[in-house]
């Protein structure tokens, strides 16, 4: 009986068929894999990719083909103020913002470092604003900018008595601009938080104490050892959220679409209305490659300015 | 930092020749102050906007315009007027469900593109795979706002143009990557010899993929599909770039486009427009906060 059984057993166990053998095969099998994600990404990214640098160079307009054109395009926009405008206000938001982002992330990242009570509580907590769709929330801060029932100006006239006149956020050039780049940081401030505390959990607290026996100010923990080990975390996140920020477009299309005046487009929103709207699609998609070396040159400095010093100091790559 | 370098500038010496309880009183105190307060302070302006959302959502119009007679903080009667009149009186419900289509959609597709391409570049280890890794990661970098442009004539040409194929199709360039990225650090996590017991035992890549990597992949899975879901709901350039019509828009743009009508902005139903279509986010992120801290902080550590 036994006997039988083994043998009956052996004939179960069949080869796999032609078919399972073909998609065993390693070449196939990694190129039906890849298949989708790679055709996902080369038709819809990286197509339009090269087709925007195309259209740049053209006259398209929607509804109709282009032709060449060169570098007309450009040339047009180098002597368009509102343009210019626009560059010195991405770049503008970008590095205020930024520095915004992280100055205070980076606090709340150290201040929830330490021992608290409901702890993951308040991590949830503190990502709602990331989680929220930007539009939504920028809704919000639109509501809160309202220049006659500002809950902001409400509480500086009404209950601090600071100042007498209602704030007009919304309506003259530079308060718009730093209306916009208070709503961009209290949205970034939880992601750089929740990545910066990421990094500083990684840190090894016997480094502290070794520093704490040798006398070391909490400054000079704080530079000596929290500063250089969060480096490589923080040149990855600071890349990511100049990039998002350089391209922003959800906060300043929802909350004041480019106004007052055109003062407070970002390159993002311009080439949006120039393009879709306004129907000059060329002349949308040049002002887009106009961003691309912005975020080459962003992307390098970041990457070179904070992860060579990871190198300097010999550490191993974890 | 004041009381910090005070503390030092003291000494051990002289904090030791202190009376205990005042040391602990001192340190107490400092901790209040150098980390409760300013963490309040954090809360209560990462949360204030919420708050005044939910407040004037729920607020009547007489009290929404009216900060003299009532306290603007607090509701003196709330009402579902605003609510209401979004779902009864605007295509609210359905813009909800085609965010809701979309969202689901892309996330599907984004999942299988991704678990198929984390899995070669990860387990196959064909030639060149990192330098592929490294393709899809930089494809991350590529913001949306440039590629829509480009974009939106293509989907006119596909014929996609105003359809939820043309969101479904192109979320995946910023969901795939992203998704990838993410897997191929969790199946680094799961340990390689599983899979060679199995191909000893004569099973199939494909059966080693379907019944050992994938299940012991599931919280890896979870987060991936909660991160494409939320960045979904969340999406607006495309979808304000390639919907037209008013019922097949998504939430967020139709808010922005919809409801703002003239100059007579209807803040309570504006507000709770954008309560309503946070929450349904919030509530799925709830659920799931570990595994989106702990993915996000993981992917970021990668």
């Amino acid at each position: 009986m036994s006997v039988a059984a083994s043998t009956a057993w052996k004939n179960v166990r069949q080869e796999p068929g032609w078919l399972a053998r073909f998609f065993d095969w390693k070449p196939v099998l990694v190129f039906c894999c890849m298949l989708p994600a790679t055709g996902l990404l080369l038709v819809f990214l990286t197509y339009p990719l090269g087709l925007g640098i195309w259209l740049a160079f053209t006259d398209t307009m929607i509804g109709r083909g282009g032709a060449w054109v060169g570098l007309e395009n450009f040339e047009y926009l180098a002597e368009d103020p509102v343009f210019w405008t626009a560059v010195f206000y991405s770049v503008f938001y970008t590095a205020v913002a930024t520095v915004g982002k992280f100055a205070l992330g980076l606090w709340l990242a150290l201040l929830l470092n330490n021992h608290l009570p409901f702890k993951s509580l308040l991590r949830a907590i503190v990502l709602l604003p990331w989680i929220t769709p930007t539009v939504l929330s920028a809704i919000a801060f639109w509501w809160i900018y309202d220049p006659q029932f500002s809950i902001v100006s409400y509480i500086l006239v009404d209950v601090l008595h600071l100042r007498n006149t209602y704030i007009d956020f919304l309506g003259s050039t530079w308060p718009a601009r730093w209306s916009l780049i208070a709503a961009n940081v209290w949205r970034g401030i939880p992601f750089v938080a929740i990545c910066l505390l990421a990094g500083l959990q990684t840190i090894s607290p016997s480094l502290y104490e070794a520093a704490l026996l040798d006398g070391a100010t909490p400054w000079q923990r704080f530079t000596q050892i929290t500063v250089p080990l969060l480096m490589p975390i923080l040149a990855i996140v600071m890349t990511f959220s100049i990039i998002f920020t350089f391209t922003d477009f959800q906060l300043v299309y929802a909350i004041t679409r480019g106004g007052p005046v055109n003062s407070t487009h970002l390159m993002a929103t311009l080439a949006f209305q120039r393009g879709i709207p306004g129907g000059q699609l060329a002349e949308g998609a040049a002002i887009a490659v106009s961003m691309i070396p912005f975020l080459i040159f962003a992307t390098l400095f970041t990457y070179f300015g904070m992860a060579r010093r990871k190198w300097q100091q010999g550490e191993g790559n974890d | 930092m004041t009381e910090a370098s005070t503390a030092t500038a003291d000494g051990p010496e002289a904090r030791a020749a202190l009376a205990p309880e005042l040391m602990t009183w001192d340190s107490k105190a400092r901790r209040v102050v150098t980390l409760y307060v300013p963490l309040a302070c954090f809360v209560i302006i990462l949360l204030f906007p919420f708050y005044w959302m939910a407040v004037t959502a729920f607020k009547p119009n007489a009290e929404l315009y009216d900060y003299k007679t009532y306290n603007p903080f607090w509701i003196a009667s709330p009402t579902l007027d605003h609510i209401r009149h979004l779902l009864f009186n605007t295509s609210y419900p359905r813009w909800l469900w085609t965010t809701m289509l979309v969202a689901i959609a892309s996330t599907a597709l984004s999942l299988f593109a991704s678990v198929l391409a984390a899995y070669a570049i990860q387990r196959l280890r064909f030639r060149g795979s990192q330098y592929v890794g490294l393709a899809i990661y930089l494809a991350y970098l590529v913001p949306p706002s440039i590629l829509f442009i480009p974009l939106a004539t293509m989907v006119f040409r596909l014929g996609l143009f105003d359809t939820p194929f043309a969101l479904i199709l192109t979320y995946p360039t910023f969901l795939v990557p992203f998704c990838t990225w993410l897997l191929i650090g969790y199946f680094k996590s799961i340990p390689y010899e599983l899979e060679e017991c199995a191909l000893i035992d004569g099973a199939t890549r494909l059966q080693i993929l379907t019944q050992i990597t994938l299940p012991l992949a599931v919280p890896g899975l979870i987060s991936a599909g909660i991160f494409s879901f939320t960045l979904s709901w969340n999406e607006f350039i495309y979808a304000l770039a390639f919907i037209q019509s008013s019922e097949s828009k998504t939430v967020p743009v139709a808010i922005l486009t919809e409801l703002v009508s003239g100059d007579v902005y209807q803040w309570g139903a504006l507000m709770a427009g954008s309560l309503l279509g946070s929450l349904p986010v919030a509530i799925f992120y709830s659920f799931f906060v570990d595994y989106y801290v702990s993915s996000l902080t993981g992917a970021v550590k990668e």
